[in-house]
């Protein structure tokens, strides 16, 4: 879905910005929106599961650039982690300016800009919520350039036509850049038709990822690599264990230590400023940190908290009377339970910052996806205004939601501040693994009544889980009491099969000791686990194919008629049989998220005791696709990421440290897990783009976990597999 | 202690401590950020490089090893204008999401072949044992099998 159409949408004309600028011809930039309270815009979220766009509101920002050389550069709100929105940001916004796709390029938008997103980059909304904004936005743009070329050629706008960047008509033609280059007072007309999308030259199409050549040449366009002159290396000292607060450290020893420049022991940490990585990874190890704990956590404590019926609990849907079906007497309840383990976010790159604070401004270059939130940070740390911190966003590597709270800017600023210099400072991969903002472990308890006909009377579904949104800097404590539950922790919970005349989904929350967030497709890997591997228990309770049987309880309203379109689709793609053949059986599955449906049939097998996966057909939803290829790679990629949980991943607590601290022994998968065949087939019935990075890593654990029931007669309810 | 090797075809000299890590020197000192730090204990291969044309995990090799010896970095791998098979593969098939994992890959890959031109899935499954958490195996095992096509055909 698009932005909430009940807002009232488009730009102040009032606003736009002109700028002349050396060497690069003019600035062009614009606010776009009006401003609703951010209250009402995340109630929106609960209700809808969609992130209403969260761009600047207020002064003009900075959006597109045109270069004397005819190339338009777009300065992004939006962070590109891999998930290709620099790729289908710019089809869009080409396909109104009317530009060839070798003449826009996009740029990450430094917050000097003022183009800063007011939310973040995540949650599978970037190309969705841009979607209205950013068409009028370059339709403006390219009226403003057909208004402009009209006066510096004499001829009457109607005769002119846009096309690859040049303005034509009547056997003259000016090109962008001249245009803009002759220019010095705009008109800001009203923002014109958008395109029919009959006539889309760039939407829809598979072009090649915008950053593709930079990173297979190996470009230096991460966090990890930007440098400035005179830069030096901070590391900080970070805890291994749970719940631990920082009590001092003695630092006589490490001052001493070769290449050091200075140990910034602050309230709240401690940190050595060296001349190189090695030197101040080498002063850290010997700076003797104090920390004080409350209590030993193990695994088997985080375990028995993690209970439906413990903590607090919340209706999150609701319709007929579940109660008064499944408590009668009489009633053969079925009931099962489900489980998932802590979850770490393993990107490769490490969180880290290049900072320079210098006397009145501080740079920071970092891989980020929330701007806003780390300049506030930043600003309120140093004691400065927020217009002197200046965020440049940098490509990520790997986002996942682990870098929706970057707390290292502050202290890689405050170790600048402290030596004068730009200081670099990251995490070392066992920090990585011990300071993770986790997916936190669920237990689901599903109960349900069948009819004498085997369909469902009544299902419940109740999930425990650690927080995903609640504590998290994004969600202001006040909010978190408007929206009344965790929408993260319960994403995908939701029962989406509507024709059971009575179900209820209820959240319960439990407050972990270590910290638990968002972390790509929040609960929905866990809840559609546990929904979907019930609904294969309750389908053959019943007697029924489990295609069929899903089938049976979805109704004609659009959001039903959807998934099972998805649901016939993959079924009939895959050939999906349901009984096991050749010593390979297949798993169906099926979710909504954020209104995209996707449904997937995995095929699995044995070998030597080892659970492969041989193929998975995946049919997603998501409305009007912008790029086809890059979906199809979000969808491999949420296929082989599941794979790699369901089947491996899970933190452990030992004397309350988080285990394992490193890749191998944190087992995820490999090329050798991944399935030799992904068949992914999309679906386009809606006209405007939906979610597209997350709702793919919906099915995969019940596809997977049914298939092995099927091989096997061993039902597994709990992830991961083989562990 | 000054170590002097051949980079990418051309002689350096670093000034590192030679026990310290080859990524460091080649990253900080000689300035090229293609090879990537992820973990510091040549378990995720994000560093991967070729000393002598063996892929080695630069975060866990001492410089002082490198002596004498040529070092290919991703920046290397393509030579005098013409793009290398491997690289010509990811583009193909568009292999990289986030990216930050590539480079390690396709140094990997770039070994392998030049010891296995013609690789089954088999020698790709034990020989290409990098992460990535992109999880961008499904297209890079076709680039890898492309790109040996591109090796093996006579230009």
């Amino acid at each position: 879905m698009s932005v909430n159409k009940e807002e009232k949408q488009g730009f102040s004309r009032r606003k736009f910005l002109l700028r002349a600028t050396i060497g690069t011809g003019v600035m062009l930039g614009i606010a776009y929106g009006s401003t609703p309270l951010i209250r009402r815009k995340i109630a929106g979220v609960a209700n809808s599961a969609e992130a209403p766009y969260q761009g600047p509101t207020d002064d003009p920002k900075l959006w597109f650039e045109v270069t004397a050389g005819n190339q338009i550069i777009m300065h992004c709100p939006k962070v590109e982690m891999g998930q290709g929105t620099f790729t289908g940001l710019a089809q869009i916004a080409a396909e109104e300016l009317e530009i060839g796709m070798e003449q826009i390029k996009v740029v990450h938008a430094s917050s000097a800009s003022g183009n800063i997103d007011q939310f973040a980059t995540g949650g599978s909304t970037s190309i969705a919520s841009l979607w209205v904004p950013l068409r009028q936005l370059a339709a403006t743009m390219r009226e403003m350039l057909l208004r402009a070329a009209a006066s510096q050629l004499n001829q009457p706008v109607a005769g002119l036509q846009a096309l690859n960047g040049v303005v034509s008509g009547n056997g003259k033609s000016l090109t962008y850049g001249a245009i803009v280059a002759a220019m010095t007072e705009w008109t800001v007309p009203e923002t014109p038709a958008l395109k029919d999308p009959a006539t889309y030259q760039h939407i829809g199409q598979p072009y090649p990822r915008v950053d593709l050549q930079d990173k297979v040449m190996g470009a230096p366009i991460f966090g990890m690599d930007a440098t400035l002159p005179g830069m030096v290396y901070g590391a900080v000292v970070r805890p291994h264990t749970i719940g631990a607060t920082f009590a001092g450290a003695d630092i006589s020893e490490a001052e001493g230590m070769p290449g050091v420049i200075k140990v910034v022991l602050e309230e709240d940490f401690v940190g050595v400023v060296a001349n190189s990585y090695v030197e101040a990874e080498n002063a850290k190890r010997k700076i003797k940190a104090r920390w004080t704990t409350e209590k030993v956590w193990q695994t088997a404590d985080i375990e028995a908290m993690i209970r439906v019926g413990q903590g607090k609990d919340v209706t999150i849907q609701k319709e007929g009377n579940t109660a008064a079906v499944l408590e009668q007497v009489s009633a053969s309840v079925i009931t099962a339970e489900y489980f998932s383990p802590i979850g770490a976010h393993a990107q490769i790159e490490p969180n880290g910052t290049l900072a320079y604070v210098e006397e009145d401004q501080v740079t920071l270059m970092l891989s980020t996806q929330v701007v806003k939130i780390t300049r506030q940070e930043v600003a309120e740390r140093l004691g400065l205004k927020e217009e002197q911190v200046i965020i440049q966003p940098t490509f990520l590597g790997g986002g996942f939601g682990r870098r929706l709270h970057t707390p290292n800017a502050m202290q890689a600023a405050v170790m600048s501040r402290a030596v004068g210099k730009p200081v670099k400072s990251f995490f070392t991969r066992k920090e990585e693994f011990q300071n993770d903002t986790f997916r936190p472990p669920t237990h689901n308890v599903l109960k349900g009544k069948l009819s004498p006909e085997g369909r469902i009377e009544a299902l419940e579904h109740h999930i425990s889980s650690g927080d995903v949104m609640y504590g998290s800097p994004l969600l202001p404590r006040i909010l978190q009491t408007v929206i009344g539950s965790d929408i993260g922790a319960w994403r995908g919970g939701m029962i989406q099969y509507h024709g059971i005349p009575n179900y209820r989904a209820v959240s319960w929350r439990v407050q972990l000791p270590f910290a638990t967030s968002w972390w790509r497709s929040l609960g929905l890997l866990a809840n559609t686990f546990a929904i979907e591997s019930f609904m294969d228990e309750l389908a053959e309770q019943a007697g029924k194919d489990p295609v069929s049987f899903r089938l049976e309880h979805l109704t004609d309203s659009p959001a039903d008629v959807r998934l099972a379109k998805v649901i016939q689709k993959a079924a009939e793609q895959a050939g999906y049989q349901n009984t096991a053949s050749n010593g390979r059986a297949m798993g169906f599955a099926a979710s909504t998220d954020a209104t995209t449906p996707c449904a997937q049939v995995a095929e699995v097998s044995l070998q030597d005791g080892k659970l492969k996966v041989h193929k998975v057909t995946c049919v997603l939803d998501p409305g009007l696709v912008i790029n086809p290829d890059q979906v199809r790679a979000q969808c491999e990629g949420a296929i082989i990421m599941g794979i790699s949980s369901i089947l491996y991943e899970k933190m452990e607590v030992e004397d309350n440290e988080l285990h394992p601290i490193i890749y191998g022994a944190y087992q995820m998968a490999l090329l050798k897990d991944a399935p030799k065949e992904i068949e992914v087939i999309l679906l386009e019935n809606d006209a405007t783009p939906g979610a597209v990075g997350e709702p793919p890593l919906g099915p995969i654990g019940a596809a997977i976990a049914n298939a092995v029931y099927r091989l096997t007669g061993k039902r597994h309810r709990r992830f991961p597999l083989e562990g | 202690m000054p170590t002097t090797f051949i980079l990418n075809g051309r002689p350096v000299t670093v000034q590192a401590d030679p026990n310290s890590p080859l990524l460091w020197a080649i990253r900080d000192e000689l300035n090229l950020k293609g090879t990537k730090f992820g973990c510091g204990k040549a378990a995720c291969g994000a560093c991967t490089l070729h000393v002598d044309g063996k892929a080695v995990r630069s975060c866990s090799y001492a410089v002082k090893f490198a002596e004498g010896k040529s070092i290919t970095t991703i920046e290397g791998l393509s030579q005098e204008g013409k793009i290398h098979p491997v690289q010509q593969a990811w583009m193909e098939e568009i292999v990289p999401q986030c990216g930050y994992c590539q480079p390690g890959f396709m140094m990997a890959t770039a070994a392998m072949l030049a010891e296995i031109p013609d690789p089954t899935d088999e020698d790709i499954d034990r020989n290409i044992v990098n992460v990535c958490r992109c999880a961008t195996y499904y297209r890079m095992r076709k680039a890898i099998h492309r790109a040996a096509e591109i090796s093996n055909t006579p230009s």
